[in-house]
């Protein structure tokens, strides 16, 4: 994607008051920015409004959602009895624990992972450079098949077994290539200085490249840790034990086949909780976590998205 | 992918620096790593290992899992018997091979035809409706001067991008399930509810509704950058030229994008058969098989589901050895356009 050139915008950051336009546009009709607005603002409510009814009937009582006939649009009482049940021990709260636990330990080992074989190939001219990348690259054109995968992960006895959640899509080559297309743009000059001062090549990408390097880490972190946080089919593949199930497989017993969670299932028919909160906190839980990381990482998405994605 | 395998500054490679210290892997002349021809193969291996064996664990998972199962694929020769044993491997090899039987079987399988109509439906309806859909998107929000009015647009519009499908699905649920918001509005106002996430008929139109709420927004950075790329100069000199709001776009903006766009057509296209496995694979039983059955699926559905490996590894093989053919083809009718594809000529 060489066309695409990451840009820093021309224009000043300025955080009120109407920016400048350049002289030779035409001033927008009022009819036109009307119109404007109004999309942008549809578009934004679209995501935004069914967010918001899942999080407002997740906090009410079991009287509001009742008076409402569901879910509820306009919260009234706030209460956290949902959320109090739901991580007061139990199926849910393990699932949570299960999956905090794969996506520290998943993001943490990609990261290792793909951060050293992106720096391995990010030197020109090193011995070998160009058959591993295109080891790595052909994988992004074909896929072994789901079934032969299957068979490979069962033969390997990782069935049952929380490894079979992380090493099969532990790297992503994509990342790979984005975080070399960095590392390639680190002057050479700076790595040869610390070279000279007597560095190896493990101890230049921990000093010097990666803490130059901080806007795509954190990016790609973010796309492995969503990854991990997300994943939910090789769970219900290689996983056969109920208990140890992550977040997402629950989310799916509970919410799309409408399920009550294990031991909560009386306090529903008795009518002190209300099942339908009960899937609105799981909801909100599963998207918690992303809703709030995502946007510290933002600005620097467009840099994780395009630059030197497949460079040579 | 063309790469210079020249030292980047011969006045490097000419002044090979000694380092003082005896590191290990220290063997001068180095920094600017010349490529084959200048050093013999053994002292670039000498020079260049901390680098290969940082590429080590990657490419073992790499060869693994991407490489190894690639000979899976012989249960499709097979009829494949996974109650032999625990481990596949063993199983492989004391199973009967079959020669094309499970091809010849899935042929004359319906299932696997409405599996491939529903797989093209799913393909040309998300192409109609979501593709256009970012482009759009990133129109307006780069008409918009604003830089606090664009932030907080393109924050909330991402968001989606980072939700897990089972999540996306659990929300139209709630909003068009049968105890939806919206079943639950028409109740109210004394209409009968309606179920959209079940029925067959609407199927293709409810997955592209679910990819444009959850990628629709993320799908505009790209060209985002590709407009902030485009010379305000080129602008400028068109205004000069009384060219008008539209005209600027007819005649700047939009040819700035096409190399984009024709990228991501030729990545869609060559990726055609793969329609969102995860998502349509979640709401399959919901639906039925009748409209809900795409190829991923029907492999999912014989092999892991009703345990014949064999069949369903066909199927799968099917799919692997066409999706290769079209990546190669769109790749081809990219460079015929004189764009750049996804590899270069």
């Amino acid at each position: 994607m060489t066309t695409v050139v990451d840009k820093p915008a021309s224009k000043p950051f300025r955080w009120v008051s109407a920016p400048e336009r350049p002289a030779w546009e035409e001033e927008p009709s009022k009819a036109g920015l009307a119109g404007k607005g109004l999309v942008l603002t549809f578009a934004c409510l679209a995501v935004l409004f069914p967010l918001w009814i899942v999080m407002v009937t997740s906090l009410s009582s079991r009287k509001t959602i009742d008076e409402a006939g569901g879910l509820v649009i306009v919260p009234k009482g706030l209460t956290f009895i949902a959320y109090k049940e739901l991580l007061s021990g139990g199926q849910v709260t393990r699932a949570t624990v299960i999956s905090i636990l794969i996506t520290l330990v998943g993001t943490l080992f990609s990261m290792t992972v793909s951060v050293l074989c992106a720096y391995g190939l990010s030197r020109s001219g090193s011995l070998g450079h160009r058959w591993i990348l295109m080891t790595l690259l052909a994988t992004m054109f074909f896929s072994a098949g789901l079934i032969p995968t299957y068979l490979l992960v069962q033969s390997l006895g990782l069935t049952d077994t929380y490894l079979a959640l992380i090493l099969p899509s532990a790297i992503s080559v994509f990342n790979i290539l984005v975080l070399r297309g960095f590392f390639t743009e680190i002057s050479q000059e700076l790595i040869d200085s610390a070279r000279i001062d007597g560095a190896g090549d493990f101890r230049i990408l921990w000093t010097i490249v990666m803490p130059l390097s901080r806007a795509v880490l954190a990016v790609i972190t973010l796309f492995y840790a969503v990854g991990y946080w997300s994943a939910w089919f090789n769970a219900s593949l290689y996983l056969n034990d109920q208990d140890k199930m992550p977040l997402q497989n629950v989310m799916i017993q509970l919410v799309q086949r409408q399920q009550q969670p294990v031991g909560l299932g009386q306090a529903i028919r008795t009518g002190q909780l209300s099942g339908l909160a009960i899937q609105m906190a799981v909801m909100v839980m599963a998207l918690l976590p992303v809703a709030v990381l995502s946007p510290f990482v933002q600005r620097h998405f467009k840099k994780g998205m395009l630059t030197g994605a497949v460079k040579g | 992918m063309s790469h210079s395998t020249v030292p980047r500054s011969s006045a490097e490679a000419s002044m090979p620096v000694k380092t003082p210290v005896a590191s290990p892997d220290a063997t001068g002349a180095r920094e600017a790593r010349p490529g084959p021809g200048k050093l013999g193969f053994r002292l670039r291996f000498r020079r260049d290992r901390a680098l290969i064996l940082m590429t080590l664990p990657a490419i073992v998972l790499v060869l693994v899992f991407n490489y190894l199962p690639i000979l899976g694929n012989v249960v499709a020769f097979q009829d494949y018997d996974p109650y032999v044993s625990d481990n596949g491997i063993v199983s492989i090899l004391h199973s009967p091979f079959v020669g094309l039987e499970n091809f010849q079987e899935i042929f004359g399988d319906s299932a696997f035809w409405n599996a491939v109509q529903n797989t093209f439906v799913l393909f040309f309806v998300q192409l109609l409706l979501f593709f256009p859909i970012p482009i759009l998107l990133a129109l307006l929000i780069n008409s918009v001067l604003r830089p606090r009015v664009r932030a907080v647009a393109q924050a909330v519009l991402y968001l989606p991008h980072f939700f897990s499908w089972v999540l996306v699905i659990a929300v139209f649920q709630q909003m068009f399930g049968g105890a939806g918001m919206l079943s639950q509005l028409l109740r109210q106002h004394g209409y009968n509810g309606i179920d959209i996430m079940t029925d067959p008929n609407t199927f293709p139109f409810l997955v592209t509704a679910q990819s444009v709420w959850k990628d629709a927004g993320w799908g505009i950075i790209v060209f985002l950058a590709a407009l902030a790329s485009v010379s305000q100069d080129l602008y400028e000199a068109a205004a000069m030229d009384g060219a008008g709001r539209w005209r600027r776009m007819w005649h700047v903006t939009l040819p700035a994008l096409r190399p984009v766009i024709a990228l991501l057509l030729v990545l869609r296209v060559g990726d055609a058969l793969t329609v969102g496995f995860e998502q349509i694979l979640l709401q399959r039983d919901a639906v039925g098989p009748d409209a809900g059955e795409i190829l991923d699926t029907f492999v999912w559905w014989n092999g892991v589901h009703n345990q014949d490996f064999g069949y369903a590894a066909a199927a799968g093989l099917i799919k692997g050895v066409v999706s290769i053919g079209l990546v190669l083809a769109a790749n081809k009718v990219a460079h015929l356009l004189g764009e750049q594809g996804v590899y270069k000529k």
